[in-house]
């Protein structure tokens, strides 16, 4: 399709196979979770950049603001303290549309077009596309999608396609005053983490790591933690996220077959209808009929 | 198979009229994929200074039109501005979240005073403001002016008064500031930059 700027390599229940010939870079935006002052100039900026302005909400005695991701706020900062090493810790992770390799929301969506997977591994939603039935909130590992009570359509971070289709940095990215959240190709910020990590692990956090978690394939979202083995201790991060296997069952081999079945009942019907035709009652049987009933 | 000469017309017909309802459009729609627009194209852009805190930080402020006659501008978006040594594109909450204050009901767009004695703030017009602030300035410099010190030498100070001038300015208007300023004989003055 000539309308496309950026690369598609899937899309949500459309089976014609995507062009693949193009070969472009891989982005990826990385959050350092140990250099995050937890300022939220990233939530204001996703906000004034994608045209959307949460409901003012209430304190209820912690920072995360609002409390949940909801239509209207495709990331947020979620506050976590916790005791590791005898001592208090402060986590603090900015949550988000991972942009997983393999989506688990593309996968479940029944609309098609409604979810594209860039080749630069972004995973955009098509709101115009979007049928509101929720099955990208059931097939996502990280709950990140959110149905909007204005317009019953499924709405997340859109990692600034529009932004990087023309060079940019995500919104987000560009904002962070601290440097926590960069952006790149996925292969430089890997570099990049690496020395991050290092770093870490010089100052004492003999478990840092890099969060790029290989069951949903890797994401291009990552997170550089002070504790990659306990990656739930931020905020509930998924240990070894998954597509859910309803999903992946109903999805990946139900699907084909019910298609099969479908297609075979139609024709099926076709040829019965031609060869048979349809099922008439003749003048006699009729008139014998009427006459019972008459009695 | 045995197809009757009305069966085998029953079956073209529906055939025709399948296909002819997809040309029509009553198909399945292919499924278009383009991100959104990138809305700042031919947007007007103008560097700024975030009028927040004393960092200042470099903003780009872009707003709609090409500032052609008959195009009234309105400021639709800002970010930070890469070119700017003090942010390098990077912008704080408050800065990110410039275009709600550029926008909002509360913004005060017009010079008030509040009068000694007053627990209220009037509205004046820029002349009225300036006009008041330079009679206050001439007033207080004609009565304490000093333009000999006990020795005799010529000091030409003026004590009595205070300037905070801004933290957002670059170095041609804190030029100027600091010429003024020092014409005039004021010693005590600062920016808020050193808040």
């Amino acid at each position: 399709m000539a309308l496309q700027s950026l690369d598609i390599a899937r899309r949500s229940a459309t089976t014609t196979e995507a062009p693949k010939v193009r070969e472009t870079t891989e982005v990826a935006k990385l959050i350092d979770v140990s250099a995050c002052i937890g300022c939220k100039a990233c939530q204001a900026a996703c906000m004034e950049w994608n045209d959307i302005r949460p409901e003012v909400g209430n304190n209820v005695g912690i920072y995360d603001n609002p409390q949940d991701l909801d239509d209207k706020t495709w990331t947020l900062m979620r506050f976590t303290e916790v005791e590791e090493n005898g001592r208090l810790e402060w986590l603090i992770r900015k949550d988000g549309c991972m942009h997983c390799a393999d989506p688990g929301c593309l996968k479940a969506c029944p609309s098609p077009g409604a979810i594209i997977q860039y080749s630069n591994g972004i995973v955009d939603f098509h709101q115009e596309n979007c049928v509101g039935c929720g099955y990208c909130i059931t097939g996502c590992p990280f709950n990140i999608p959110r149905l909007s009570k204005t317009d019953n359509k499924a709405y997340k971070c859109s990692l600034c396609s529009d932004r990087v289709a023309v060079g940019q940095a995500p919104a987000c990215a560009k904002a962070c005053p601290t440097g926590a959240i960069k952006f790149g190709a996925k292969e430089d910020m890997v570099h990049y983490a690496e020395a991050r990590i290092d770093d870490l692990k010089d100052r004492g956090y003999q478990n840092a790591g890099l969060y790029d978690p290989q069951g949903v394939g890797g994401t291009h979202v990552m997170y550089v933690l002070h504790h990659a083995d306990k990656p739930t201790l931020y905020a509930d991060l998924p240990e070894n996220p998954q597509i859910s296997p309803t999903v992946a069952l109903w999805k990946g081999v139900a699907k084909p077959l019910a298609l099969l079945a479908l297609g075979a009942t139609a024709i099926g019907s076709l040829f019965h209808y031609v060869m048979k035709g349809p099922n008439e009652v003749s003048k006699e049987l009729e008139a014998e009929m009427e006459k019972e009933d008459a009695k | 198979m045995n197809v009757s000469r009305r069966g085998f017309f029953k079956v073209c017909a529906a055939g025709m009229t399948g296909s002819s309802l997809a040309t029509m459009g009553f198909a399945p729609t292919a499924a278009l994929a383009e991100v959104r627009q990138y809305k700042l194209a031919h947007a007007t852009e103008t560097r700024s200074i975030c009028p927040y805190c004393s960092v200042s930080c470099g903003t780009l402020v872009y707003s709609m039109g090409d500032k052609s006659k008959n195009a009234k501008a309105r400021i639709f978006h800002i970010e930070g501005d890469p070119d700017n040594p003090v942010n390098r594109g990077s912008l704080c909450p408050k800065g990110a979240g410039l275009l709600d204050m550029v926008h909002s009901p509360l913004r005060l767009t017009h010079p008030e005073v509040r009068e000694p004695g007053s627990n209220e703030w009037k509205r004046i017009s820029w002349d009225e403001a300036f006009d008041r602030i330079a009679r206050h300035m001439k007033a207080d410099r004609d009565a304490n002016f000093i333009e000999k010190n006990d020795a005799g030498l010529t000091v030409n100070r003026w004590n009595t008064f205070g300037f905070l001038a801004s933290s957002a300015a670059s170095n041609e208007p804190g030029y100027l500031t600091h010429k003024v300023l020092r014409g005039l004989g004021a010693v005590a003055f600062d920016t808020q930059a050193r808040i």
